[in-house]
């Protein structure tokens, strides 16, 4: 479903932040991409959404190579992704509902259809009682699974997670992943997971793509993280 | 249709959440208004005094004793084809006589002088005015010259430097008014523009997750367009119910000033364009604000 072939990504002429990578995700698929910081990991996300182009290479997502879309093209290309970030980048103005409400407003869904979805996704995330509550009023974790139910609830072919945990306290971090790998089991979304977190990776026990230095170091089915 | 009642109902949703702001925006907006408004009333005042000013200023053509009255239409019908001629006033010799008379009834030497002559010694007049100054000087030597045998004398020769001046002060008062309302009016803009531009610069965060998540430029744009709609619209009502008090109160100092001139009368006559005008313009200002000022957001 998305094919990252021969990527190099290039800022100005001296930083290199992907060598030639090139790596396949089968639809459906669990994979968690590791490695340090400024590893390449969130630029190969951002690549996929079509936020940056590629230097040299081609991504691929069901065909359709991203970095040739125009830009009124890339909206509809984003739908089609749910995307979890480390900052939780909810609207802040808006309730959990309308938060959640607005992937599927934006893809055009019926008014009945989001009054039936959005309380389904918030109770399947763990925030049936929290509907009507701003952003503000909830603690990280919470949060984050706002930011889960709005990447599930227009039901995308593929979950983004970048570094979803990393301002979580570690039991809030694995119930945070526990979900990303339920929807994966239950919807059959594929989900990339970019993380550093060694432990998760570990107890996760699924394909691990290591980058390192903007390199692909190594691609295991059923991996660990090891540097 | 639904997305277009969506963004209807987001944006004024937005605009009571960020009451605050919104009121804020409302405010700037309303004092951009009326600047806009009091330069427009203001220049009714000044277009009446200058109105009232300019029609005090005419030339008379008086004629000889002798001219028949076929000729003196003749001059009358020549003069009013100048297309600068706004109006014609024809007086009699018996009419100057009478005017003369009454003008002077109080002087006995005068009186006694006028009844001792045997013949009327005014001669026939035709009072002449024109839009603009340099009018006079063409319909004088005009006269002047084609009609030599009935007009006595005209009266611009004495009268040029005055008129020329009036004139220069009522031109210097327009152009002068209107740069100056101009200028004011692009700062009222200015302002109002840089008000919204920093209300939705405080959006930019929101804007970016909406651009993540796939919304397009519309869906992300509208409800702030919506909200600029909204806010240009209470502005304009605010702006109409200050001048309206506003008029109210100064009615009768302006009227003791500048007689005919009532600017409550005015308000009151014009209130439907005055309610557009400022709803037009705020509304306009603040729709087009908002979109230039979220473009830059909305690129790649």
């Amino acid at each position: 479903m998305i094919i990252f072939d021969r990527i190099t990504k290039r800022y100005g002429a001296d930083i290199v932040a992907l060598a030639d990578v090139s790596f396949k995700i089968e639809r459906g698929e669990f994979l968690s991409l590791v490695g340090k910081s400024g590893a390449g990991k969130s630029t190969l996300l951002k690549l996929l959404i079509g936020e940056e182009h590629p230097t040299e290479g081609k991504v691929l997502f069901r065909e359709t190579d991203v970095a040739a879309l125009k830009p009124h093209e890339l909206p509809s290309h984003r739908r089609r992704i749910g995307a979890v970030f480390q900052d939780f980048r909810l609207l802040t103005a808006r309730t959990v509902a309308e938060n959640v409400a607005f992937a599927m407003e934006v893809v055009g869904k019926r008014g009945r259809e989001i009054r039936e979805v959005v309380p389904q996704a918030l109770k399947l995330v763990g925030l049936a009682g929290h509907a009507q509550r701003f952003p503000r009023e909830l603690s990280g974790g919470e949060k984050q699974r706002v930011a889960i139910a709005r990447a599930l609830v227009h039901d995308p072919d593929c979950i983004i997670a970048d570094e979803p945990t990393g301002n979580l306290d570690p039991v809030t971090s694995w119930e945070i992943v526990r979900l990303l790998a339920r929807i994966n089991e239950l919807a059959g979304t594929a989900v990339v997971l970019a993380t550093h977190d060694k432990d998760i990776v570990n107890a996760l026990r699924k394909r691990v793509v290591v980058l390192e230095s903007g390199r692909l170091l190594r691609d295991d089915s059923e991996g660990r993280y090891a540097l | 249709m639904v997305t277009l009642v969506r963004i209807i109902h987001t944006g004024v949703v937005s605009f009571g959440r960020n009451i605050w702001l919104s009121s804020a925006t409302t405010a700037v907006l309303s004092l951009s208004l009326s600047v806009a408004m009091g330069i427009l009333l203001f220049s009714v005042v000044v277009q009446g005094v200058v109105t009232e000013l300019e029609s005090k200023v005419d030339i008379s053509v008086y004629f000889r004793a002798d001219a028949s009255d076929e000729k003196i239409a003749e001059v009358r019908d020549d003069v009013e084809r100048f297309p600068e001629v706004v109006e014609t006033r024809y007086t009699s010799r018996d009419e100057a006589l009478n005017s003369f008379r009454e003008r002077h009834a109080d002087n006995e030497v005068i009186q006694q002088a006028l009844s001792e002559l045997d013949e009327n010694p005014l001669e026939a007049s035709l009072a002449i005015r024109a839009v603009d100054a340099s009018a006079y000087a063409a319909i004088a030597s005009f006269l002047e010259g084609r009609f030599s045998d009935v007009v006595s004398k005209v009266n611009y020769r004495e009268n040029s430097t005055i008129i020329g001046r009036i004139f220069s002060v009522t031109n210097a008062i327009r152009s002068g008014g209107l740069i100056l309302g101009i200028a004011l009016f692009l700062v009222a803009g200015l302002i109002a523009f840089n008000t919204i531009r920093l209300a939705i610069f405080s959006s930019r965060e929101e804007i970016a997750v909406m651009r993540l998540v796939g919304a397009s430029n519309w869906f992300i744009r509208g409800p702030f367009v919506v909200e600029g709609a909204l806010n240009g619209i209470i502005a304009a009502v605010v702006t109409f119910a200050l001048f309206f008090g506003i008029a109210l109160l100064v009615r009768e100092p302006v009227a003791r000033f500048l007689p005919g001139v009532d600017l409550f009368l005015y308000y009151r006559a014009h209130w439907a364009e005055l309610l557009g005008f400022s709803a037009i313009l705020g509304v306009a200002t603040s729709i087009a604000s908002s979109a230039v000022a979220i473009r830059r957001y909305l690129r790649t």
